[in-house]
């Protein structure tokens, strides 16, 4: 027991010595284990869920020096999925994100500021619906390590919200609905 | 002395069976056509929001079926000869122009499916029985669909019109009688 205890804190100890040092990642989204979940209130009575499914991006994360942290996510709008189809289609025309007049949505961050506990506060510019605007996002890093085929693998959650109508999107869903909070999940292989 | 029904098409007339439904499905395009328009940019808190297109979809779906079933009728119970006073051209535009009304109306039905079934789901028409879905899941299957049902539906427009100026052409300029054949009218030869 004592002898699997001290592996595990060496196997720690290399771990975080071989992640010591500046690492550019992608953002895994070719195999999926990246989303970028939203929920808005449906008449306020409950919550509607819908995701991108297409969006690709990087990041760069030195656990030295975290302020140095970057990311960007290039989003396809029309990937929108919220497991209607009559729906999706009416949030890619012109009521909702007009995915033909603005076919990228993108988020490039300006600042990470880490918090302790493995938050941290993420600034960056979003750009949805031709609109840019700055959106803080609150992160928390999950996780980091080998992958069982070789690679290294890093990831973070990010949570925020915003009103649509900041992104001029203003068809009535009601007083309820005016705010979507997105969810972010990011798995980054290290190149 | 009343004039007998005659339910079947004849050599000279056509009989009540195609006349109610060539009226029946000309109210019934015409309605889907602006109902379609309408319902599109209706707002979220408008009472017609969801059942306009539940309205749209059921009603696409009876008119479809009775289209099969008039085509299957027609083909055995034959049409009409072309009057004597229409000359060659006007006849082959004219059976161009049902042949287009068909096939366009046909093609906007099931792009108009598509855009409902994309996702897997059936549709419902008038709560009384389902279609369900057959081909879906295809990339951005409803968005395709969507662009080919209107695009088409302002086609079978534009069609709909050249038949009626057609009619109108022959009942006002020519003064035969393709439209009252049509309207069941005319005297019995």
């Amino acid at each position: 027991m004592k002898n699997l205890i001290l592996s595990a804190v060496i196997f720690g100890a290399t771990l975080s010595m071989t992640t010591a040092k500046a690492a550019d990642y992608v953002i895994d989204t070719d195999k999926a284990h990246a989303f970028i979940q939203f929920k808005i209130k449906h008449l306020g009575y409950s919550w509607l869920l819908g995701r991108f499914n297409t969006f690709k991006g990087e990041f760069s994360f030195d656990e030295k020096k975290p302020s140095a942290a970057k990311i960007s996510v290039k989003i396809d709008p029309a990937s929108i999925d919220s497991n209607h189809a009559e729906r999706d289609k009416h949030l890619r025309g012109k009521d909702f994100l007009n995915v033909k007049k603005y076919p990228e949505a993108s988020f490039v961050s300006k600042s990470f500021k880490q918090d302790g506990d493995g938050k941290a506060i993420l600034i960056g510019d979003f750009t949805l619906h031709g609109v840019t605007k700055e959106l803080v996002i609150d992160v928390q890093h999950i996780g980091h390590g080998d992958d069982p085929w070789g690679g290294y693998r890093r990831g973070f959650e990010g949570k925020t919200s915003f009103a649509l109508k900041d992104f001029g999107i203003d068809y009535n869903l009601g007083p309820a609905s005016k705010d979507v909070e997105l969810f972010l999940s990011v798995e980054g292989i290290r190149k | 002395m009343s004039q007998q029904l005659i339910w079947r098409n004849t050599e000279k007339r056509w009989g009540w069976i195609s006349i109610i439904i060539h009226w029946l499905s000309a109210l019934t395009v015409i309605s889907l056509f602006t109902l379609g328009l309408w319902m599109v940019d209706l707002t979220y808190y408008d009472d017609w929001y969801r059942t306009a297109p539940e309205i749209h979809k059921s009603t696409g779906i009876c008119l479809l079926l009775l289209t099969v079933v008039y085509l299957v009728w027609r083909t055995r119970n034959g049409k009409p000869a072309s009057l004597s006073t229409h000359s060659a051209i006007e006849i082959k535009a004219a059976r161009l122009a049902h042949v287009l009304i068909y096939v366009l109306l046909l093609l906007i039905i099931l792009s108009g499916y598509l855009i409902s079934t994309a996702d897997g789901r059936e549709i419902v028409v008038f709560s009384v029985f389902e279609i369900p879905a057959t081909i879906y899941g295809i990339d951005q299957q409803e968005d395709i669909a969507g662009v080919v049902h209107l695009v088409l539906a302002i086609s079978l427009m534009a069609v709909v019109a050249l038949h009626a100026a057609g009619a109108l052409k022959h009942h006002f300029i020519d003064k035969d009688l393709t439209l009252k054949r049509m309207l069941g009218i005319h005297k019995l030869d």
